[in-house]
């Protein structure tokens, strides 16, 4: 198989997938009654008039979370071309990558002891 | 490796319906050009999986089965009304959906909220495209088929985010924010357990990982039990399915990130919640209990009606994890990605590593992976136990009965009078 067919059916998949949307939005858009009255665009919030401004602040540990993450997920970036073909390398690169994994875990513990990971 | 020569060439041969397609395509082949032709395959391709695989599971196995199940385990009927056996439940809720006004509150952003559900949907027909069905049936046999998944796999995230966001509404936001911090959170101990079957098999195709699962008659699931046990944990709040799904859990923020959605824009994200859960059954179908192959059977059964047998067990478990478990709490949640799963996920890594170079280096040869699946089994176990007593739970002394409904007084048995009427 060559490299197009390939992912000439990945690009029809991609269409199909938006045909499968724009149907039932269409249908939706022809069957569904649409009225526009001010009390249905009012947000919900359990029946009440909404208080103040809908934009509310957000926690400051969900940043915390994301820069771990950051960490983490480009170390798994690290590790995957390492996983297809470490067996082919010489056996330091093993090391190598058991360093660094244990540089990680390192990182781990400290955020760990400095309450990165308690959800407060 | 050589693809097995098990499967004939005639076209009715249906173990393999690529081979109907194929003959199709040779006809066609005669009279257009090629370009119409790839793209006549892609789509054959397509239609094919979509008829067998995607259009039945979703509509029966995933919304009438799922409700049906989850109605006898929580001791109610679920649907019986419309159809026989409330067959038509489905297209009944779509009809409904279709018919019902979809709302814009005042002030959203109008055109974020209305691309959110385009968003959330359009990747899950994507996902179907990698997974094998049988020796030749593949729509897109791409090497990179594991990265694929996991980025095509987490595009939802990001339309459940824009659909919090777009929607003004405090609880919109809330659930957005959440959907975000959990799946990132879970998403990292997900892609370290996958690289524990890559660092095995060597490869990041998919119909590369069933043919390995095959010619050494073993699936990974033995040899990775913990691997699959963290999938599926990480994949479940990914997914946002019951035990987890604190982005939309209805007794805290209303109804998360789709409080403000209704009729069909809310039908869209419901439906592709099923179609998501379906691919990454498929996918640990493929992955960690052999896909296609099923130690020789596959000669004599379709290969494309093993596979998705495997599929409908794996979400089989899906549905049973939502209908036992309660909902638990976002900081367990989050303390469970970072405190466990992904300690126990490195390790996994790091022990994984070690017996591909011990196999690889030594030449040891292959009757040595049933010693690695035991080890990796008591590994698993020795891992969860371990880590469970440095955090201080203890697995083994699990209560059989609820610590709660002992402190009230114990199970009070329903008497005979209340059980009579019916």
């Amino acid at each position: 198989m060559s490299f197009y067919d390939s992912w000439s059916a990945i690009m029809v998949a991609v269409i199909a997938g938006f045909i499968l949307v724009g149907t039932a939005l269409i249908a939706t858009r022809l069957l569904a009654p649409f009225a526009r009255e001010r009390g249905k665009a009012v947000s919900y919030e359990c029946g009440m008039l909404p208080i103040g401004r809908n934009w509310a602040q957000v926690h400051v540990r969900y940043y915390l979370i994301a820069i771990l993450f950051l960490i983490f997920d480009v170390e798994t970036v690290f590790i995957f071309p390492w996983a297809v073909t470490f067996i082919d390398l010489p056996m330091f690169v093993f090391y190598e990558m058991l360093v660094f994994i244990g540089v990680l875990v390192l990182g781990l513990a400290y955020a760990w002891r400095r309450g990165v990971l308690e959800w407060r | 490796m050589a693809l097995p020569t098990l499967v004939t060439e005639h076209w009715y041969d249906l173990r393999d319906l690529s081979n109907l397609s194929r003959e199709i395509l040779e006809g066609a082949d005669k009279i257009l050009p090629h370009g119409i032709v790839y793209v006549l395959a892609a789509l054959i391709g397509f239609v094919a999986s979509f008829l067998i695989f995607v259009l039945p599971s979703q509509l029966i196995v995933g919304v009438y089965g799922e409700r049906k199940l989850i109605g006898r385990m929580q001791s109610r009927y679920g649907p019986n009304r419309v159809g026989p056996f409330g067959l038509l439940q489905p297209i009944a809720d779509a009809i409904k959906l279709m018919q019902k006004e979809a709302l814009t509150p005042k002030g959203a952003d109008r055109a974020v909220m209305y691309l959110a559900p385009i968003i959330f949907v359009a990747p899950a027909v994507l996902l179907f495209a990698v997974i094998p069905f049988g020796p030749k049936m593949i729509l897109a046999d791409i090497n990179p088929a594991l990265l694929y998944f996991l980025a095509v796999s987490s595009l939802p995230v990001l339309a459940a985010f824009m659909a919090g966001w777009s929607a003004n509404n405090k609880y919109s936001l809330f659930g957005a924010m959440r959907i975000v911090a959990m799946s990132i959170s879970y998403e990292v101990p997900l892609v370290l357990a996958l690289l524990g079957v890559v660092l095995f098999t060597g490869t990041t195709s998919l119909q590369e990982m069933v043919l390995w699962q095959k010619h050494f008659d073993i699936w990974i699931v033995f040899l990775q039990p913990l691997a699959l046990a963290i999938y599926f944990i990480a994949v479940s709040a990914e997914l946002n399915r019951t035990p987890t799904d604190i982005a939309e859990a209805e007794s805290e923020i209303v109804a998360g990130y789709l409080t403000e959605y209704s009729g069909m824009k809310w039908g869209l994200f419901y439906g592709m919640d099923i179609g998501y859960a379906l691919a990454a059954s498929a996918f640990a179908a493929t992955v960690f209990l052999g896909g296609w192959s099923m130690f020789g059977l596959d000669k004599w059964v379709p290969p494309w009606m093993i596979i998705i047998g495997k599929t409908h067990l794996f979400y089989f478990v899906f549905i049973w994890t939502r209908g036992t478990l309660p909902r638990l709490r976002i900081d367990q949640l989050m303390a469970f990605a970072w405190k466990f799963m992904l300690p126990v996920a490195l390790l996994n890594l790091v022990l994984v590593a070690t017996e591909r170079m011990l196999w690889v280096e030594q030449e040891l040869d292959d009757s040595y992976l049933y010693i690695f699946a035991v080890v990796n089994i008591w590994a698993a176990l020795g891992a969860i136990w371990a880590w469970s007593r440095f955090l201080g739970y203890r697995p083994e002394r699990n209560p059989v009965r609820a610590r709660l409904v002992n402190e009230a007084g114990g199970y009070v048995p329903v008497p005979e009078a209340a059980k009579g009427g019916k």
